[in-house]
């Protein structure tokens, strides 16, 4: 018997599953770097979390939501390894229980699952814990590369806490611009190195799975602005190469501001949501208390993406004469 | 301390005030005054906003009841209040009550996957209007049930079911309101509101297609073939481009179960009385 | 070479599939009966002027136009006229046909055999567009509006550049592809003819990177022919589509809910322009067409020269048959093409490819939750957002749904084809715009 379908008889090969599994690998190298700076204990941490965001989201989607299993489609791993990137090695296990929770249940499931979520979910997650454990989550172990069974309990502090803490006309103490780079500085485990980001970022470009424009307007904007007032005051804590190689501002720009569901639809929207996103942060990092502001600024703008879909329309054909 | 209490009581108090007049000037300046009637009909209408009335809701139907003159009540019709809600309406205006028959809708196909085997199978959006656009259905009948239940999704009373074991729609006839939703929605226009005798009998023919018999029977054993013996027991039924068509004046009673049985291809549909 | 060219908003690229690019173009043959549909075309069908039982020759006229927007229909082959009825046509609706059984092959006397390319255009602008009448032409690419009316150019309009359409963006088919390699000489005549016809110097014809065949051919051609130029565009889809076309050559845009005329184009497809060649030029109605017969289920994929109104199942059997894996047929590309319904149907003037796709291709994969990727409102080549359309069509929002310019859908098929979700929301497209002309 032979079918009938509405045109277009073909659909392409690429489905949600096959995103995600990219966007994993496109991880892989960031937790290859971030195993190398920070010793095994990275890798427990990392694994912890896809692990327990993957249980929450079976478990909470089969007891409480009563749905069929999403966790095949992968995005709940995605979701635990970004959790994992944002969080020190040092981080006890239990309280990766509780932000892969805060991750999965209330910012994921509650609205209504994958696509739906207002905010993202790894980000609810770290924001929690962060608020919730300030201690733990601003405890930076040393980094120490490829010393990976070293289970030192030294801390260093992060680039963006020297820059914090400087005091106006002193000498910084600052890792080279190239350690930074590479990623042998303090920080979260999946931040640290630029590289290994990069690295991603270029497979998810030629995967398709991205466009360009979130991450280069987001850090572009960082540069600009801290860059202007480098430029004006010539003082370091505003230099910008400094700013966009430290903390989560590529892993943020890459992996967190591009996530589907939470940000815009549209090729304006995403210049608009990517542009606040830079000047919250570099906001954030200079004038607030925190040394960081990646999370809080793309949370900020998050906010604003249903707004941004309503009233800002793509450019219909038709419009130019 | 005191200057404390004094200034919280002040501007507080300021704006209490500030907006007591605003409120009270919006509720003057945009205040509605409405025809009471409209209000009064409106209370007695079933608040569905089934849109069987043909006006857009309820409300919009109180508003033409309380507009129109005597002459012209008769045109209106809240299918769903039915008798009841109609008598009240006129009591209101008072006007004179009018008589109104009770309807209901009925399939006019019996394509069922027993009659009419699937010749091609479709996939795709469940959508009956789509699926009409791309091809003359799975089962080769132009004018034929699609079966993918656009009825069923626009029903609002709950009285359309597709039946599992035909795959075509089912009346339930206690609970169709005859808003007449499935008339509009249908892109074959399969649904017709019959009159529905107070013994609960239905009688009429189940077929909409109007190609010769020969063509018809092809893809579907219960289609009308037009070969006229329904006519030859009851003049009053009337034979046109193929097709039979059964007027609601005929009782079912009296001939459903006649003309049923003389029916070669089962196109006419005997709903007898349901056992109490 | 110039530039490459394209247009700027969406686009898909999906696998070319084209087997039959290097397969020269053959005569697929005469079957035992045609079946001439009398309405090939946008408009009034045609009305009938044979009788079951009349004797016709090959391009005998056995229909004529029925009003302005309507076109003749010839016959196709010599032969009785057998039966003249409603017959169920490729998506299952009834139509009326005229059945034509065939003997021998004998043309009309008035129609030049010869093999000659006839290079000089004796005639005036009016005299091609009555030509092109009495051939019953229409727009070969799939639209099939009567070519005559397209090319009265309307009241107040001036019409300055005129495209020829070979981009073939759609995968599998080469039809276009073959005609421009092997008759290129010919397309540029009927491009002057067209000129002569508008009132107007010059023609550009598109054609799309993949055919480097095609496009060397007609360069060679067109050194020769002062107007006529070659301009290569990029491969994607829908290249091809009109208004796309229109933004891609010139950079103007046809405004929403106008004429190409309005941006002061005419576009026609190169098979359409063969056909005026042809009918002016050698005095040869519209009865033949280019058929590319192909997909990954068919055996022996091949260019056939077809005679309209041939049985699209004979066609299939020239090609090796309805192989066991075949789970659609779908006539026109697997874009926009229609899947058939019934392949007893005919060839029609605007049949330009038979696909015989097997479930790897075509199987509907399952619907997931839209998760707000955005590949459709990067794909839509008019600039819409499906994902929005497809949301509020669902949620029967009809009002909101006039915001979305959904009226200006090209139904190319970009959203439903990238969509990670499989959403179909072409369908979502199309219901919108039943609900909204239903309201207006």
């Amino acid at each position: 018997m032979l079918k009938i379908t509405t045109a277009p008889h073909l659909q392409t090969s690429q489905d949600i599953r096959g995103i995600m599994r990219d966007v994993l690998i496109a991880l892989l190298p960031a937790a290859a770097a971030g195993v190398l700076v920070f010793g095994i204990n990275a890798l427990v941490v990392v694994l912890t979390s896809v692990a327990a965001c993957a249980a929450v989201e079976y478990a909470a989607n089969r007891w409480w939501f009563k749905k069929g299993n999403t966790v095949t489609d992968l995005s709940a791993l995605v979701t635990g390894m970004l959790l994992g990137f944002n969080l020190p090695s040092s981080m006890p296990l239990w309280m990766i229980l509780i932000g892969a929770f805060a991750a999965i249940v209330p910012a994921k499931l509650c609205y209504g699952g994958l696509g739906k979520n207002i905010f993202n979910p790894a980000l609810v997650g770290r924001v929690f814990l962060f608020i919730s454990f300030p201690v733990q989550m601003t405890h930076w172990p040393i980094p120490q590369f490829m010393h990976i069974f070293n289970f030192d309990a030294q801390t260093a502090a992060t680039p963006l806490n020297i820059l914090k803490h400087l005091k106006q006309g002193s000498q910084a103490v600052l890792p080279s611009i190239s350690d930074m780079f590479l990623g042998n500085t303090g920080g979260c485990i999946g931040e640290v190195s630029v590289l290994a980001l990069l690295f991603g970022f270029g497979w998810l470009l030629w995967r398709r799975i991205i466009s360009w424009r979130i991450p280069i307007f987001y850090v572009g904007t960082v540069f600009a602005v801290t860059g202007v007032l480098w430029l004006i005051t010539g003082d370091i804590r505003y230099h910008p190469v400094i700013h966009v190689f430290s903390g989560g501002l590529m892993l943020g720009a890459i992996f967190m501001a591009t996530d589907y569901a939470t940000s815009p639809m549209t090729m304006r929207g995403q210049l608009i949501f990517a542009v606040g996103c830079g000047i919250l942060t570099a906001v954030i990092r200079l004038c607030g208390t925190y040394p960081e502001g990646v999370s809080f600024a793309i949370l900020i703008m998050n906010a604003f993406v249903p707004l941004i879909d309503k009233f800002v329309e793509p450019r219909y054909y038709g419009q130019r004469r | 301390m005191d200057d404390t209490v004094l200034l919280s009581i002040l501007v507080l108090g300021g704006i209490a005030a500030v907006s007591a007049i605003v409120l009270f000037w919006t509720s003057r300046r945009f205040a509605v005054t409405e025809d009471l009637k409209i209000l009064q009909i409106d209370s007695v209408l079933p608040q569905g906003n089934c849109g069987g009335c043909s006006y857009a809701g309820c409300h919009e139907f109180a508003r033409a009841c309380a507009a129109v003159e005597e002459s012209g009540f008769a045109a209106l019709n809240c299918p769903v209040g039915g008798q009841t809600v109609m008598d009240k309406i006129a009591e209101i205006r008072g006007f004179a009550k009018i008589e109104k028959k009770p309807t209901v809708a009925v399939l006019r196909c019996n394509g069922t996957c027993q009659n009419a085997p699937l010749k091609v199978q479709y996939e795709g959006i469940s959508s009956c209007r789509i699926a009409a656009r791309i091809s003359s259905g799975q089962t080769g009948c132009p004018t034929g049930c699609l079966r993918l239940g656009d009825c069923v999704k626009n029903c609002r009373f709950g009285a359309l079911s597709i039946n599992p074991e035909t795959n075509i729609p089912t009346v339930d006839y206690d609970k169709c309101t005859a808003c007449g939703a499935c008339v509009r929605t249908c892109p074959r226009g399969l649904f017709e509101l019959r009159f529905r005798a107070p013994d609960k009998q239905m009688l009429y023919v189940a077929c909409r297609n109007t190609q010769k018999g020969a063509v018809a029977r092809k893809n579907c054993k219960a289609a009308c073939i037009a070969c006229l013996k329904c006519t030859k027991l009851n003049p009053e039924i009337k034979v046109e481009n193929n097709l039979s068509y059964i007027p609601d004046t005929i009782s079912a009673a009296a001939c459903g179960a006649e003309l049923q049985a003389a029916c070669p291809t089962g196109a006419i549909v005997y709903k007898g009385a349901q056992k109490a | 070479m110039s530039k490459i060219k394209t247009f700027p908003i969406g686009g898909i690229h999906p696998d070319k599939h084209k087997i039959t690019t290097d397969s020269p173009v053959v005569f697929a043959g005469l079957p035992e009966v045609v079946t001439i549909p009398v309405k090939q075309h946008i408009g009034a069908p045609a009305k009938i002027l044979v009788k079951p039982g009349d004797k016709v020759k090959v391009g005998t006229l056995i229909a004529d136009a029925d009003g302005i927007v309507s076109s003749d229909v010839h016959s196709s082959v010599s032969g009785e006229v057998v039966k003249v009825e409603a017959v169920e046509g490729g998506v299952g609706y009834v139509e009326d046909m005229i059945t034509v059984k065939v003997e021998g092959d004998e043309f009309e006397p008035s129609i030049d055999r010869s093999p000659n390319i006839s290079r000089e255009i004796p005639f005036s602008a009016d005299q091609i567009v009555a030509k092109i009448r009495e051939g019953g032409i229409v727009g070969m690419g799939g639209a099939g509006y009567p070519t005559p009316v397209k090319t009265t150019v309307p009241e107040g309009k001036k019409i300055d550049t005129l495209i020829l359409n070979g981009i073939e963006c759609e995968p599998f088919l080469t039809a276009d592809d073959r005609l421009m390699t092997e008759k290129s000489e010919q397309l540029v005549i009927g491009a002057k003819l067209l000129n002569k016809a508008l009132g107007i110097q010059n023609a550009i014809i598109a054609v799309d990177e993949n055919k480097p065949q095609a496009i060397a051919a007609l360069e060679a051609v067109t050194k020769t022919y002062v107007g006529v130029n070659v301009q290569v565009c990029a491969t994607k889809y829908p290249q091809g589509g009109e208004k796309q076309l229109i933004t891609a050559i010139t950079g103007r845009e046809v405004p929403s809910g106008r004429l190409p005329a309005d941006a002061g184009c005419l576009v026609q497809n190169v098979g359409t322009v063969f056909a005026i060649y042809e009918m002016v030029m050698k005095n040869k109605p519209l009865f033949e067409r280019i058929v590319t017969v192909s997909g990954d289920a068919c055996l022996h994929p091949a260019n056939y020269l077809v005679r309209i109104g041939t049985p699209v199942s004979w066609l299939i059997e020239q090609a090796g048959g309805l192989t066991p894996e075949t789970s659609q047929v779908v006539l026109g590309g697997p874009m926009m093409g229609t899947a058939a319904f019934n392949i007893n149907a005919p060839i029609t003037k605007l049949t330009s490819g038979v696909l015989l796709l097997s479930d790897n291709l075509v199987a509907r994969r399952p619907e997931a939750e839209c998760i707000r990727c955005g590949k459709c409102v990067a794909a839509c080549p008019m600039g819409l957002q499906p994902y929005l359309i497809g949301w509020l069509m669902h949620d029967h929002r009809i009002d909101e749904l006039k915001n979305t310019h959904v009226l200006d859908c090209i139904e190319c098929g970009c959203c439903a084809y990238t969509c990670p979700a499989h959403i179909p929301l072409l369908d979502y497209c199309k219901l919108s715009k039943m609900e909204l002309r239903k309201k207006n």
